[in-house]
């Protein structure tokens, strides 16, 4: 039996699953003030830490949380990285920056873009605010923040940027 | 060998869709409680092992999310198995066996079939070159299983319902229960098929629920628990894949895993049989020669809730609580996961 000719290396087989995903309580509350242009954590009763998005249980002590705190559309970039590959379905020229971002206040980061910013000037310590799309256009969606970008203050020391990290990890 | 016992068995109430709770959410009080009850706090737990499906909850990683919500710092000793939770208790259990650093081990699974169409995400367990083009969905492949079984003159229609109508009478006396009742057969039979001759009584309800299960060995198992659910065996097997290949009207690999947990020939005084179809009970009861003095299903089985990657391990959780409890010596808890009974696992639970 002798198969001489190319074997089938590629079939297509579409497949699609819809889901209807409901994110809780926690998640529910962030996402309503979103919509109004407000970002909301949470903070943990035992250790006064303030989580963004909130959840409903503390990551380091499991108690139920439920106190919500509104927070600034400002913060600190922590760590960052530069995108410089192409890949399917792109919507960014390269090179372009995503970043870690502390909001003042919170204890943990936020993933966002960073723009208007050339890629060779990101730091961590830089002092970031959102830019917000259109009220208009406003949804249940972190994409109501188009990207964040340089405020012009001075940086955050990166010694105190560790510092503010090692107190951050629950150490 | 080390004793490892079940002293502990919490669940959500089975509902047809969690609406205010995500998956972690569910998980977080199910746990807090169970640890309260046992009078434990979450650092006396040695090992954590959970049992869930990305495919089932829409998003990669969705187990480290409920991670999340025990409060696991500083890190914890914790594993994973991607499906049924009841397998997550298998690997806690293993490692109990060998390793004295474990002596309490917490297990939980959950999942959320309302987001989606869950014989949908089933087909995706299938050959993905031959099977999943065609579709078959998971409700389509338990009625060829229970088509093989009426031509083979093993069983009829009827038999199917009464496991229908056996399984919601005893979800009545079960609080947590999504769906319960005493429906007649001969009306139930007058319903149409969803897929011949599979009708609505001989399929799971979709829930969505969480459950958990506190393991301890030895003395530790005695200190927290005045009678422990003793594991005496424990084992799974599996059948292949392709459909085509097994003779449907048989599980060899329930019959296998029952052969080497202990559960063939010996007094069982109730088994809980994860078997997401009717006919799919039957061929169990007759692979785990469950016998007639058997109370099978005590909590209402699949009927009653089926929070899918979660409802494996119920079945040893309503075994075990029913020892606790003293409402019974001896039981086999059994838990499937795959098309037609692909892969079985069962347990004996014993009282001291």
């Amino acid at each position: 039996m002798a198969e001489t000719r190319k074997p089938v290396t590629t079939i297509k087989t579409p497949v699609a699953i819809h889901y209807n995903y409901s994110i809780g309580a926690g998640q529910s509350a962030f996402m309503r003030a979103i919509r109004e242009g407000r970002i909301l954590g949470v903070r943990c009763p035992d250790t006064g830490k303030v989580y963004v998005p909130p959840r409903l249980t503390s990551v380091e002590t499991a108690s139920p949380m439920t106190e919500l705190v509104e927070l600034p559309d400002r913060g600190v970039v922590y760590t960052y990285c530069i995108v410089n590959i192409k890949f399917y379905d792109q919507v960014l020229d390269i090179p372009y920056a995503y970043g870690y971002i502390v909001l003042d206040g919170a204890d943990s980061a936020i993933m966002h873009l960073i723009q208007e910013c050339p890629v060779e000037e990101m730091r961590p310590g830089m002092r970031v605010k959102a830019v917000w799309k259109d009220p208009k256009e406003w949804t249940e969606s972190l994409e109501n923040i188009r990207y964040f970008k340089p405020t012009g203050e001075p940086d955050l020391p990166i010694e105190q940027i560790m510092n503010e990290i090692r107190k951050k990890s629950y150490a | 060998m080390r004793e490892v016992a079940i002293v502990a068995f919490g669940q959500t109430p089975n509902r047809r869709k969690e609406l205010h709770r995500n998956d972690a959410e569910m998980v977080a009080p199910v746990v807090a409680e169970l640890l309260k009850g046992a009078g434990l706090s979450r650092r006396d737990v040695d090992f954590t092992c959970s049992g869930s499906s990305d495919f089932l909850a829409g998003y990669s990683f969705s187990w480290v999310m409920a991670i999340d919500a025990l409060g696991a710092w500083p890190p914890i000793q914790e594993s994973h198995v991607e499906g049924e939770a009841a397998w997550a208790l298998y690997e806690a259990w293993v490692k109990m066996l060998f390793m004295d650093e474990i002596e309490v081990a917490l297990v939980y699974g959950f999942g959320r079939q309302s987001m989606t169409s869950p014989r949908d995400v089933m087909v995706l367990m299938n050959d993905p070159y031959l099977e999943t083009p065609l579709w078959p969905d998971a409700i389509s492949q338990a009625a060829l299983q229970a088509r093989a079984l009426l031509d083979a003159g093993l069983c009829t229609e009827r038999d199917f319902a009464e496991i229908a109508v056996r399984n919601l009478r005893h979800a009545e006396g079960n609080p947590l229960a999504q769906l319960s009742g005493r429906p007649d057969p001969d009306e139930l039979l007058k319903a149409p098929t969803i897929a011949s001759p599979l009708r609505k009584h001989d399929c799971p309800p979709i829930t969505d629920g969480a459950c958990a299960v506190l393991l301890a060995a030895g003395d530790r198992a005695r200190a927290l628990c005045r009678r422990p659910a003793w594991i005496r065996g424990l084992a799974h097997r599996i059948d292949v894949q392709a459909l085509g290949r097994r003779d449907l009207t048989h599980s060899v690999s329930a019959r296998l895993a029952a052969e080497a947990a202990g559960a063939i020939g010996t007094p069982i005084d109730i088994a809980e049989l994860h078997a997401p179809f009717t006919p799919q009970d039957w061929i169990l009861q007759r692979e785990l020669g469950i016998a007639k003095r058997t109370i099978v299903n005590p909590s209402g089985g699949i009927h009653q809730g089926n929070p899918m990657m979660a409802t494996g391990l119920v079945r040893f959780g309503e075994v075990a609580a029913r020892i606790i409890r003293g409402e019974a010596d001896r039981g086999v808890a059994h838990a499937t996961q795959g098309p037609c009974l692909q892969q079985n696992m069962v347990c004996v639970l014993e009282a001291e």
